[in-house]
């Protein structure tokens, strides 16, 4: 099993080819969104000239700067809220024995059951009221509720497996509840707070369903929301789409290829639960 | 340890989902419009239509369909994936980043490319006329079965990924003593496959399915971006119809009767996981 036989160098081949058609078609993708729009021809055909003079058009007619901004906003802080607060509701449901901690760490589960449909409509109408629908403020609210029973989830269990060594320590160096949790326990997390920051951050940047309904019509957009709009502004004008994917994508995939150990673990760990 | 700790999220998750939750599930009870200040109880009347609706019970075969057929191929691929690549195959490293790397790109936007690559003047026409297979050409997105079909096959490829790092984490538990010594007994790849090394793997199997099966009820951004739930809404699937249903068409109350349809197949489907899990890890 351990040699590289002519049976390995097969596997390989195949694999390799298998990886090449598997990619083809973001390998299109980025060649037509490269085409300067003179060049005409097959979308298979090479560009021969790249130019980046749709992504230009992008920034320019599709407004994408504000909207990859507002993405970045959004990630960045429904990531930070989700951690934050995640992780201080783990540390208590998990330290506080008895009844209360029990049936709410159980009320947080029964949140990972329910698909986002079921609140949907009353709390577009809430957050409606509270004049949080058409900007940012209800989109992260929106976060700082349904990343919570993911997120507390995978806080509670890594928790679980920590030892109270240190926080006894800390308890009896005379430190409080509040600054035992900052010095002590939030960085025996770390690993977790690597997975929780990956799932949530990819989750939130990558989501449609919640902005398309939170932002539409308001002239405020994230990425994936411009996008949609491109489609129908542009119609077909594929090379425009496509250079807008590719702005929205290349900084994701750049941190994945850099972070790739550290993505692809907090996957397999988080998604196992 | 000061209450407060919990409090932060609590009140987020209670405001953000727990009171709407039984709010939608109040409103699937009601004619609710969205817009009059009106609302009338009306029982059960949006689950005996719902019952009898062609649409709504169109996009409920489809989306099991969808979730059934995704889960099937992304678990066989996941698992072919993993078994390849778990060898001594040199280039192995760069090949499991080029298939997980759709799992980091959102859905809506390989929705789009592959609207792209399939339109009728797009690469997969242009390839098979190109291979003198012009026969072949398609409108693949136009026709509900092929559409359909598409779709799985999105779906999947976004997943695949996914399964096969799942599965690479579970075949570091297969013991390597046991592969030899089945392979002194001269058990073949196929034996080896069914009699040690499914086993060993049960429990990433189970996660995968499971993953695939929820994510597949749930699916969005795949139709919308690649159908509209088109053409004729032959593609709509519960969820399109539910976005539909109750943004565009205004009905409230039957958009939220679909919902609570929605989440009792996904809950019952999450709740077997919990449970075939914690019985798994007990065992």
């Amino acid at each position: 099993m351990t040699r590289y036989t002519v049976r390995t160098l097969l596997l390989e081949i195949a694999l390799i080819v298998a990886a090449a058609v598997f990619i083809s078609p973001m390998v299109v993708a980025l060649n037509i969104a490269l085409r300067p729009s003179g060049q005409a021809g097959s979308p298979l055909a090479l560009t021969t000239s790249p130019s980046l003079e749709n992504v230009v058009a992008a920034f320019t007619e599709g407004h994408l700067g504000a909207a990859l901004l507002n993405s970045v906003v959004v990630t960045v802080g429904g990531t930070l809220i989700a951690i934050t607060f995640s992780s201080w509701a783990a540390y208590y449901l998990v330290r506080r024995s008895g009844h209360l901690p029990r049936g709410l760490f159980m009320l947080f589960l029964a949140g990972l059951l329910l698909p986002i449909q079921l609140v949907t409509l009353p709390l577009y109408n809430t957050l409606h009221s509270l004049g949080l629908i058409g900007n940012l403020g209800g989109l992260l609210v929106h976060y700082a509720g349904s990343t919570m029973p993911f997120s507390v989830f995978l806080y509670a269990s890594f928790l679980r497996s920590v030892a109270t060594d240190y926080e006894e320590a800390a308890h009896i160096d005379g430190c409080g509840p509040a600054s035992a949790f900052v010095h002590v326990v939030f960085p025996l997390l770390r690993p977790v707070t690597g997975t929780v920051l990956i799932l949530n951050a990819l989750a939130i940047y990558n989501d449609f369903f919640n902005p398309l309904l939170y932002l539409t019509g308001s002239g405020q957009q994230t990425a994936p929301v411009a996008l949609q709009s491109f489609i129908g502004e542009y119609v077909a004008n594929w090379p425009v789409i496509f250079a807008g994917v590719l702005v929205t994508v290349v900084p994701i995939l750049a941190l994945y290829f850099i972070l790739q150990k550290h993505i692809i673990k907090g996957f397999a760990g988080g998604l196992k639960g | 340890m000061p209450f407060w700790f919990v409090m932060p999220a609590l009140v987020s998750y209670v405001f953000v989902i727990v009171v709407p939750a039984a709010q939608g599930t109040g409103l699937a009870f009601t004619d609710w419009n969205g817009l009059s200040p009106q609302r009338d109880f009306v029982g059960l009347d949006n689950f005996v239509q719902l019952s009898a609706d062609p649409i709504a019970l169109g996009a409920l075969g489809r989306t099991v369909v969808i979730a059934l057929a995704s889960m099937a191929l992304v678990n066989l691929g996941g698992l072919a994936l993993a078994l390849g690549l778990n060898t001594q195959v040199k280039s192995r490293n760069i090949l499991r980043t080029v298939f997980f790397a759709p799992a980091v790109i959102s859905p809506l936007v390989v929705g789009y490319v592959f609207k792209f690559v399939l339109s009728p003047t797009g690469p997969v026409n242009g390839l098979l006329g190109a291979v003198g297979l012009a026969d072949l050409k398609q409108v693949w997105l136009g026709d509900p079965h092929l559409a359909l079909l598409a779709i799985i096959g999105v779906v999947a490829w976004q997943s695949v990924g996914t399964a096969m790092v799942i599965y690479l984490a579970g075949l570091q538990g297969v013991e390597p003593e046991q592969v030899e010594a089945a392979l002194m007994d001269g058990a073949g790849l196929w034996q080896r496959l069914v009699n040690i090394v499914l086993p060993s793997i049960a429990p990433s199997i189970l996660v995968n399915a499971m993953l695939t099966l929820i994510s597949g009820l749930r699916v969005f951004d795949q139709v919308y971006a690649m159908t509209g739930g088109g053409p004729a809404g032959l593609t709509q699937s519960l969820a399109t119809l539910f976005v539909e249903l109750g943004f565009e068409f205004g009905r409230y109350g039957y958009a939220a009767a679909l919902a609570v349809v929605l989440s009792v197949l996904v809950a019952s489907f999450s709740a077997l996981q919990f449970g075939l899990l914690r019985r798994g890890s007990k065992a």
